[in-house]
């Protein structure tokens, strides 16, 4: 029950990651694919996570907790860019 | 397990193609918003491949500290590549 | 007991999982960016957090970090997306409004900042040369 339940997450996650991608190529402005690496690093976080569950492993969230710290950080710095006040 | 490989291959193909996009692309800020996105996908597909220590190496490099300088180098140079000014020129040929 | 937890936090990862897809298809299938930064923000938030904190009741030796990442969630993506939006308007990327552009209510504040901001820096010009 868990294992299907848990495929089927996955499923929807790269679902998410494949159109926040398209976005990504596609999107006419600099702002618009800065908004799909935002939502990709979120999707990334939790797919961490869920990988760490699955792997039964406690170290691995650690990685997702060094996204969670550093990752707006690159976005932050890209809308500052973007503003022209860096 | 064949369903985890799939999500690998998947991962590979993404990753492959964020890399071509950000050397084809001729706007440099474009090229450093799909470096962030190799980065990302780099570090899920080391914990995939059970590498944590690397994967958490390539998460605090590659998404903070590498955008970072990078758009602070565009922010002192230029943003859009010029073609006809960055063409190389033999020595023997005469420039137009 | 445990069987409940373990009921409840399926349904709460299938809940993110949901959410998450729908941030994905609504930040593909929106018309402007400001749509595209609500749907890619605020849908995708809900979904990590309830992905992360349903592996910490399925697993409840974990409970105490995955709170931390769902803490660090709530704190940082509100600034991001607030940091974008900013950025875009300032920009000059107005956003698409069906009733006119008066109905944009954030512009005269928008305005109100930069000439106090203009003025202030006249001021400390206007200092420096007296000085």
């Amino acid at each position: 029950m868990l294992n299907i339940i848990i495929y089927i997450t996955l499923g929807f996650m790269f679902t998410g990651i494949f159109f926040s991608a398209l976005r990504f190529v596609l999107g006419p402005t600099a702002a618009d694919r800065t908004v799909a690496l935002d939502t990709l690093t979120t999707i990334a976080m939790a797919l961490l996570v869920l990988l760490s569950f699955v792997y039964k492993r406690f170290i691995y969230i650690d990685v997702a907790l060094v996204y969670g710290v550093l990752g707006f950080i690159g976005v932050l710095v890209i809308a500052r860019y973007l503003e022209g006040a860096l | 397990m064949i369903y985890y490989l799939i999500l690998i291959l998947f991962l590979l193909l993404l990753m492959i193609g964020a890399a071509v996009y950000s050397v084809v692309q001729k706007d440099l800020l474009y090229a450093v918003i799909g470096t962030g996105l190799i980065s990302l996908v780099l570090s899920i597909l080391f914990l995939l491949l059970q590498a944590p220590d690397v994967a958490l190496t390539e998460a605090a490099i590659g998404v903070a500290l590498t955008t970072i300088v990078f758009i602070i180098t565009i922010r002192n140079t230029v943003r859009h590549e010029d073609e006809e000014k960055n063409r190389r020129t033999l020595p023997n040929q005469p420039t137009k | 007991m445990n069987d409940i937890l373990d009921i409840f936090g399926m349904i709460l990862l299938l809940i993110g999982g949901i959410f998450l897809f729908l941030g994905g298809l609504g930040i593909f299938r929106m018309p402007d960016t400001y749509n595209r930064l609500q749907a890619g923000t605020k849908a995708t938030t809900l979904g990590g957090m309830s992905v992360i904190l349903s592996v910490g009741i399925l697993e409840p030796g974990w409970f105490i970090k995955t709170l931390v990442l769902v803490i660090f969630i709530a704190l940082s993506n509100p600034i991001s997306s607030h940091a974008l939006a900013h950025a875009n308007y300032k920009r000059g990327n107005k956003p698409f409004l069906k009733g006119g552009p008066e109905y944009d209510q954030y512009r005269k504040t928008f305005e109100q900042e930069g000439k106090e901001t203009e003025e202030n820096t006249n001021e400390k010009v206007k200092e420096e040369e007296t000085a």
